[in-house]
């Protein structure tokens, strides 16, 4: 296992050695020590490798991730996995703003709590938060699917495209175009592979409401102006 | 009656001319803002009312095809591990794929290749026929991020992150459902044929001090070797710039109001922002200010048409510019040869605006596979490349002239300005005067 010190180590020497390894490496399990709220930990690491940051980290940890398995034993600043393509973050602790924002694939796994604008332009990215998720989630939300075992805040799914949000609490208000939508048998499905995948059990996929965009602001017209 | 006898000739308002009539009435009959591509239309302080001096007594001129006068220019010297190098200060400006079509985007590829200088991408991604046809291709990081991934950030020669732009300060992307197709809602992960407004801000920073983490973990992304832009609209030049080299750009491009959009509400285009004219010096001044004017790389864009105000942007202080819309012209865009096409539009070869359709006869501004084919990629690019060519025989023609043996050598005291509001925004003096209006008391 290589560990890296971020106390001793500069952040570059880190970001340098994970982004050298090849499809292949042995060099699989990587650990970083002392993290202390570092920005662009393990960002654009393109390698299936495990990598385990045991304290809280900054902004955009394993930014456009593709691959790997990203742990941050704590918790993590703004735009989480922001991009990510592929592989899975685990976040044990909360995630501020922007968790998973304009994700294409992988998952991201939220242990605590997501703040404001969790899932924000996801474009394909699987998200699970444990906890609850702050106002404006889902925003422009285009494809991928957005699991809340909490409660959402203000204004979820404001202008959603495609994207698929399934909350098993309250939530407090929904933003422009996004309704409730039935809970169908493929949605059930959908969402008992995202929970077993996730590591969640426990819970049942009948105590989740699924919302989704009503698609009336697709093509502008005058009368709905007012809905903006 | 008897009151107009004789007769005084109609006349109609200098307020309520025939284009506002006419904009009233479509407004009440169709209930939406107009949506159209080009730049601002109306008349603004611009480099003709410029005027270089020429040498004379005091400075001698080169020799025209003897004497050298180098046109080079690098671009991102001050973090990347590999700066741009370019043969001409003149790059094409980021146009989107979705606006454009692949053949239009080959084609800008081609032309910049040949006359050795870069190409940028748009909101929509980087397709595989631009990158394989454009040496030096800079890669835009918008609000949308459609597209966006590692690998093309990774294959990219620069990355330009947008904050905004000149046609719409404060405004998103537009694109109309029309333009639509299977590729281009497949590359912007959107259900086809809806109207897609893509995002003002950017989805993960606010301000300029996340921006500066947000331009780290691009850098940690690319190892460092790319060079960073940021562009801006004309809206604050002064504190843009000053914001943007704070959060660690290693070139900042400033789009003034006239530069060009795909699609933009009509009031957007002619009522945000400033004149190009009138972002140069504020500009130049934050990064002299700063002791960076030269060490990070300013490049000017709208309205950028010849080579006299390319020598105009760059006596100003800009290291380069970049062309949108002239570049589309050179292409074969509102070519009066296909008048006959513009007419059936309801319009004329040289007004046609409306790129947001995607009925562009010239087979540019169009996702119609039968239009698009018109438009040959490899004569089309030759053509671009006469132009930027062209371009940078005027620029050293004119440096020549006024003495210099580098482009970057023009220098605001080779200016002078023909009016009043150009002097003030040039800050040059008035032609046959020695006075800069705003600069000391009066
Ligand atoms: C058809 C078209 C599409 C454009 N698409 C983008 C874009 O995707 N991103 C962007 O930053 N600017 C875009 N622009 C603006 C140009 O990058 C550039 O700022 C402008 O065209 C410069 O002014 P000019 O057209 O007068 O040369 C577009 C412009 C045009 C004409």
């Amino acid at each position: 296992m290589r560990s890296i010190d971020l106390a001793k180590t500069p952040l570059r020497e880190l970001n340098q050695g994970l982004h050298a390894l090849k499809d292949g490496t042995n060099e699989t399990e990587w650990e970083v020590l002392n993290p202390r709220g570092q920005h662009a930990i393990a960002a654009g690491v393109d390698a299936p490798v495990n990598v385990n940051i045991r304290g809280a980290v900054g902004y955009y940890c394993a930014g456009m991730n593709k691959q790997a398995t990203v742990v941050v034993h704590g918790s993590s600043g703004p735009g989480t996995a922001e991009n990510m393509m592929s592989g899975q973050v685990i976040v044990k602790g909360d995630a501020s703003q922007y968790a998973g924002a304009t994700g294409r694939g992988g998952m991201l796994v939220i242990e605590g709590n997501a703040s404001s604008r969790c899932g924000i332009s996801m474009k394909g990215i699987d998200i699970i938060v444990r906890g609850n998720i702050g106002h404006m989630s889902a925003f422009m939300a285009q494809t991928g699917n957005l699991v809340v075992l909490g409660d959402a805040g203000d204004a979820l799914g404001d202008s959603i495209y495609e994207a698929k949000l399934y909350v098993r609490g309250s939530v407090k208000s929904l933003g422009a175009d996004c309704i409730e939508k039935e809970m169908r048998p493929e949605h059930h499905e959908a969402l008992s592979a995202l929970l077993k995948k996730a590591g969640v059990d426990g819970v049942k996929t009948s105590e989740f409401k699924r919302y989704g965009s009503s698609r009336k602001l697709y093509n502008f017209n005058i009368d709905n102006a007012d809905a903006y | 009656m008897t009151y107009h006898n004789p007769p005084t000739t109609p006349r109609k308002s200098a307020t309520f001319d025939d284009y506002t009539l006419s904009e009233i009435r479509r407004a009440a009959q169709t209930g939406i803002y107009d949506i159209r591509g080009a730049g601002a239309k109306r008349k603004l302080p611009h480099f003709d009312d410029l005027l270089f001096l020429g040498a004379s007594m005091s400075r001698y001129p080169l020799e025209g095809y003897r004497e050298r006068c180098s046109t080079a220019v690098t671009l991102g010297t001050r973090y990347a591990k590999k700066p741009i190098e370019l043969k001409t200060p003149i790059t094409i400006a980021g146009m989107s794929f979705g606006a454009l079509s692949g053949n239009a985007k080959e084609a800008l590829g081609r032309g910049a290749t040949l006359a050795g200088t870069s190409t940028t991408t748009g909101d929509g991604g980087m397709t595989p026929e631009e990158r394989g046809h454009s040496e030096k291709l800079v890669y835009q990081y918008l609000p949308s991020r459609y597209g966006m991934n590692p690998d093309d950030l990774r294959r990219a020669d620069a990355i330009e992150l947008v904050v905004g732009q000149g046609a719409k300060p404060g405004g998103g992307g537009m694109l109309l459902g029309q333009k639509i197709s299977d590729r281009v809602a497949e590359m912007r992960t959107l259900p086809k044929g809806i109207d897609q407004r893509s995002s003002c801000r950017h989805p993960d920073w606010t301000g300029p001090d996340d921006l500066e983490i947000k331009i780290l973990e691009l850098r940690e992304i690319t190892d460092w070797e790319k060079p960073i832009y940021i562009k801006v609209g004309g809206a604050r030049p002064y504190y843009d710039v000053a914001l943007a080299v704070k959060a660690g750009a290693d070139v900042v491009v400033v789009d003034g109001m006239q530069g060009g959009t795909a699609a933009t509400q009509e009031v957007f285009i002619e009522h945000v922002g400033q004149p190009t004219l009138a972002c140069i010096r504020p500009a130049v001044q934050a990064l002299q200010d700063l002791g960076m004017h030269r060490k990070v790389q300013l490049i000017v864009s709208g309205g950028i048409r010849n080579g006299a105000d390319v020598a105009k942007a760059l006596a100003l202080g800009a290291d380069a510019v970049a062309v949108g819309t002239a570049a589309l012209v050179a292409l074969g865009d509102n070519d009066p040869a296909l008048e006959d096409e513009y007419r059936k539009l309801g319009t004329t070869a040289g007004a046609y605006d409306d790129w947001h359709e995607g009925r562009d006869p010239a087979g540019i501004t169009t996702q119609n596979p039968e239009l698009a084919q018109r438009l040959d990629p490899v004569r089309a690019g030759r053509r671009l490349a006469n132009y930027l060519k062209v371009m940078t025989l005027e620029l050293q023609t004119i440096a020549r002239a006024a003495g210099h043996n580098h482009v970057h050598n023009l220098e605001p005291e080779d200016l002078c300005a023909l009016t009043l509001e150009a002097a003030a925004m040039a800050r040059v003096p008035l032609a046959g005067t020695s006075w800069i209006p705003g600069q000391g008391n009066f």
